[in-house]
């Protein structure tokens, strides 16, 4: 069996002895006689390294890996140069606690100081945190932030990832907050309707940018409308898109948020993933978590340090405006990584393969019979088709080793391209779909 | 340390300064921010809020911790002061010019201590 | 050490993609103005900077690790390669459920053994930390009370010596927080908690053992005041490693927990996260746990199933110690403790001079009055000696603080040598006391600026300047 104590039984009743006890009972005479455990807990017995590999191992056969993915819809098939794997793997980076005393803990400490900057750099806004847990979360404490004692609504559009509101409906149940949401009209938000729902009370619009459908939304309009009703926007956006469409600083919203996922974190069934916040100058300090800062030690050397920590729990208790007391650090040391690595010219290659892809695939799909949904809309690297039998395309595509769109319901695929995905492999999945509609 | 005569004090360390009888401004002792150490933030109420007696308006953070300030009176914040946000280290060196609010309308006051009375209060 | 953006020069970026295969399409809506200041290195100069910055870090692999109510245990390299397996790492997580078998048997597998470790009846793994974890099980306190029409209880009851989390976490589910004082014991005040219950208790968060280190003798009836108020019970798992596999908080009473996988079952904490706070309850609550698909919910909190790769490494590191493992690992992170307060209890005042559990409080109280050296200046002080400090100023009712926690990965040897580095520090401190406020004196920097860094704030490069 495996074990990780390294002291034998004898030092153990050595140690026992010399502290004074007759044995481990002494150590646990204060729990009640009633709670101890009588026999052993219903546990397989521990295993040799080799055997739980091999278990493992043998759960890990049991899915499908796909080679070929066009599936998004809040996780994406980016590209990890090596060396970002590398750098992750570092064990003191990997081992080490969140970082209390600054001496020693330079390295992490920058690291996030680096990550802070490029969240700045990619979103355009002035002040970044250390990071949450993902992106739906990011959401969520955002619109916490914008919470005023006299408006406390919050909307959000109906083009968001249904798993994102999902969050934000939780965290408002535990708030008490109301959350109304904003119909869509062709693919994006409605902005007759939302203007109708700006009330007084109403402290922030959560709006997703590419959309859950891929679709670019209107951010100038929905700005000024939130804007000019006293509200805040929040902005949801994919890292990628960034570094080639308007920042959300450049669109004048008030936070930036998003899944981090894309930059160099694995798919991993879903976690562990990134959730990243931006905000400006003036909501600095309501940025929930984690904040690195610079300053100087007393030699005068530049220094980083955790900073404005008397917004956090350990200080305010129960009057913190969030119990979240880490951050991502290790997913944000993999994004950082990823972006020193590619640099300005590889990730906008990202971004611009990832949209030329999705529309080289689009027009493929329709060649082969499957119908763009909201076709006057521009798209990012996600769109919509429609077809009659949307579970034969799928499963056909999936005979072929190969991950389609998700299907939405009503005929709909929400299909996804990135720079993993190359022309020979989209004729496939054409020829493939073209089987099947007859097309 | 410095406790001028033109004003009021409190028993939880904040000073007032009375413009009229309904106005006035409001802010924290040399005492005080000597015992809290270095602060490096004010959160202060907005434009147009209600303060009333005996109820924290703001908050001063330090480094590792957090105080409230309370409110000596009730009324209406009529002003903040905006410098705070940007100095906020004038909490500490200049306390009696680094004022919080400016409260207007006010319609009770808790009974108030002299310098004298502070003085003899802080040194008990 | 320079920035990443300071190394960084134009040109010289390495190329990780082929060329585009398809034509050029770019979004006719306006483009991006702003510069897109990333670094531009060649991959050595990419690997040598973060190999630097690794280089200033400590982690558990550096050495001792002592940080109290952090269970700095060791990280099995196995459970890392487990975690980097291609059927783990190359699941998309919206796949069919046919084709994610092997995922869902290890979300399973774990639930199942949680359940058992902890005498729960149901456990979710969506949260992805104990805060969040804390989060979620009080939404299903919440969600019991609103089903059945008691809209009273909106008090939630917490320890002065409770994680700063706990009140955080309470406040953020919507109830007021009832702080309660603790007993000369360090643990709950019965009177107190008599006093404090009634038809407005939600419930009651109690970590146990406590955050000064002892398991509470009375919990039984620390419970059974709540449940009889109509509360009910939430334990807080972060130190569930002193007695994992000797009782269960089920069986003490509590009916909704979390646990920590970074703490207790040995995954990284990765410098600050990714961890995993798994919540468990009792089966009256599971049907409002989130990511079950059960009608009742109280929803998602968070887009998918949990941090997945961390329950890898737990399940690995379960199965590896098994059913013997894991109360021999809790008895050795209690023994590790036990001898160590023993060894130093002659000159470093013990907050409460028991029996401790898997971690005590030293408390520097007396020292500080008397030469002026603060629980702060002896932290900084170990820094020169390679070892990681106590955890500082917490629990807040002990004065000067300074937490130990050794755990039960560390050697007798270790420990010896820490003891002789803290006696070392001690004596250091009683004979010359002003050398003290300028520890640390050899570590990369030195004490930095904090009201600086505070008053104003630098949180980002700036690349104009």
């Amino acid at each position: 069996m495996g074990s990780y104590v390294p002291n034998t039984p004898s030092e153990q009743q050595e140690m026992l002895k010399e502290c004074g006890f007759s044995g481990f009972d002494d150590l646990y005479r204060d729990i009640p006689e009633s709670v101890r455990l009588k026999t052993p807990l219903d546990l397989p017995e521990g295993r040799s390294e080799l055997g739980v590999r091999r278990l493992m191992e043998e759960m890990a056969e049991k899915n499908t890996i796909y080679r070929h993915i066009f599936r998004g819809a809040g996780a994406y098939n980016h590209y990890i140069p090596a060396i970002v794997n590398t750098i992750a793997g570092k064990e003191e980076f990997r081992t080490a606690y969140t970082p209390y005393q600054a001496e020693i803990s330079q390295g992490v400490l920058q690291t996030i100081f680096e990550y802070q900057t490029d969240i700045c750099t990619l979103t355009g806004m002035e002040a970044s945190n250390a990071s949450v847990y993902d992106g739906a979360v990011a959401a969520a404490e955002a619109c916490e932030m914008c919470r005023e004692r006299k408006r406390s609504v919050i909307l959000v559009s109906g083009t968001v990832d249904p798993k994102t509101l999902s969050v934000v409906r939780t965290y408002s149940f535990g708030r008490d907050v109301k959350v109304i949401s904003v119909p869509e009209k062709d693919g994006i938000t409605d902005t007759e309707e939302l203007k109708k729902l700006l009330t007084s009370e109403v402290s922030c619009l959560l709006v997703q940018h590419p959309n859950y459908y891929g679709i670019l939304e209107p951010m100038e309009e929905l700005t000024e409308a939130v804007h000019a009703a006293g509200a805040r926007i929040i902005e949801s956006c994919n890292p990628v898109s960034l570094a080639i469409l308007k920042t959300p600083g450049e669109l004048g919203v008030d936070i930036a948020v998003g899944e981090g996922q894309p930059l160099g974190i694995p798919l991993s069934f879903g976690g562990p993933y990134l959730g990243f916040m931006a905000a400006g100058k003036k909501m600095m300090r309501k940025l929930p978590g984690r904040i690195v800062g610079q300053t100087v030690d007393c030699d005068g050397n530049r220094t980083y340090v955790l900073t404005l920590q008397a917004r956090e729990q350990h200080i305010r208790r129960e009057k913190a405006s969030s119990n979240i007391c880490s951050n991502e650090a290790l997913c944000a040391l993999r994004a950082a990584a990823y972006l020193a690595a590619m640099g300005p010219e590889g990730f906008r290659s990202v971004a611009v393969q990832s949209t030329s892809k999705a529309h080289y695939l689009q027009e493929k799909l329709a060649e082969a019979g499957l119908t763009l949904c909201c076709p006057d809309k521009e798209f990012f690297h996600e769109f919509v088709t429609v077809c009659p039998e949307p579970e034969k395309v799928l499963s056909a595509l999936d005979k072929n080793g190969i991950l389609g769109g998700l299907p939405l319901g009503n005929g709909r695929i929400l299909w996804c391209a990135t720079e993993m995905n190359t022309r020979e492999e989209i004729d496939k999945v054409s020829g493939i779909v073209k089987e099947v509609t007859g097309a | 340390m410095t406790f001028p005569e033109n004003l009021k004090y409190t028993k939880t360390h904040e000073w007032i300064r009375f413009e009229d009888e309904t106005t006035a401004y409001i802010g924290i002792t040399d005492y005080a921010q000597d015992q809290l150490g270095d602060l490096v933030f004010a959160n202060l109420p907005e434009e147009g809020d209600e303060v009333t007696l005996g109820e924290a308006f703001a908050d001063v953070e330090s480094v590792k911790a957090v105080s409230d300030v309370m409110s000596p009176v009730s009324g209406t914040v009529a002003e903040i002061n905006e410098t705070l946000a940007d100095e906020p280290q004038l909490m500490n060196q200049a306390p009696y010019d680094a004022w919080f609010i400016k409260v207007t309308g006010i319609t009770e006051s808790e009974e108030l201590m002299t310098a004298e009375e502070y003085q003899a209060f802080i040194a008990e | 050490m320079k920035l990443v953006f300071e190394r960084s020069m134009p040109g010289r970026g390495t190329r990780y993609l082929p060329d585009l295969d398809v034509p050029v399409h770019l979004p006719d809506a306006a483009a991006r103005q702003a510069a897109l200041n990333l670094p531009e290195l060649p991959e050595t100069e990419t690997d040598r900077h973060y190999t630097a910055l690794a280089g200033q870090t400590y982690g558990v692999n550096n050495g001792f690790y002592p940080l109290g109510s952090c269970t700095m245990k060791y990280n099995p390299q196995i459970n890392e390669e487990m975690a980097a397996l291609p059927g783990f790492t190359q699941i998309h997580p919206l796949q069919d459920p046919e084709t994610v078998k092997g995922c869902l048997e290890v979300m399973e597998t774990l639930e199942k053994f949680l359940c058992e470790i902890t005498g729960m009846d149901a456990v979710t793994l969506q949260p992805a930390a104990g805060a969040h974890g804390e989060f979620t099980g009080l939404l299903l306190i919440k969600a019991y009370h609103r089903e059945r029409g008691d809209m009273a209880r909106t008090k939630i009851i917490v320890p002065d010596s409770a994680h700063g989390t706990n009140p955080a976490s309470a406040s953020m589910a919507g109830f007021d927080v009832v702080s309660i004082p603790s007993d000369g014991n360090g643990c709950v005040d019965l009177e107190a908690l008599k006093a404090a219950v009634g038809p407005d208790t939600a419930g009651l968060m109690l970590t146990n053992p406590n955050t000064v280190g002892l398991f509470d003798p009375n919990i039984l009836e620390i419970t059974r005041i709540v449940h009889e108020a109509g509360g009910l019970c939430y334990y807080d798992g972060a130190n569930l490693n002193a007695v994992m596999g000797i009782a269960r908080p089920g069986d003490m009473g509590f009916d909704v927990i979390h646990v920590n996988l970074h703490k207790t079952f040995s995954t990284p904490h990765g410098g600050g996260g990714p961890g995993s706070g798994p919540g468990g309850c009792k089966a009256f609550l599971a049907k409002y746990l989130p990511g079950k698909g059960v009608e009742g919910s109280i929803g998602d909190v968070r887009s998918f199933s949990s941090n997945f790769l961390v329950a890898v490494k737990a399940l690995t590191y379960i199965l590896s110690i098994g059913r013997e493992g894991i109360p021999a690992a809790a008895e050795n992170a209690v023994l590790n403790a036990n001898y160590m307060k023993e060894k130093l209890k002659d000159i470093f005042p013990m907050a409460f001079d028991k029996v401790c559990m898997h971690e005590f409080v030293i408390s520097m109280e007396k020292m500080k009055e008397e030469t002026g050296v603060s629980a702060l200046d002896l932290a900084k002080a170990m820094l020169d000696h390679g070892i990681h400090p106590p955890t500082m100023y917490f629990p807040l009712i002990v004065h000067e603080a300074l937490m130990v926690e050794p755990t039960e990965t560390e050697t007798k040897e270790t420990l010896d040598e820490a003891v002789s580095i803290f006696r070392e520090i001690c004596e250091e401190a009683l004979a010359n006391p002003q050398s003290m406020h300028e520890k640390p004196l050899h570590t990369a920097v030195r004490r930095p600026d904090e009201v600086l860094a505070a008053r104003n704030p630098v949180i980002r490069y700036d690349f104009e300047a």
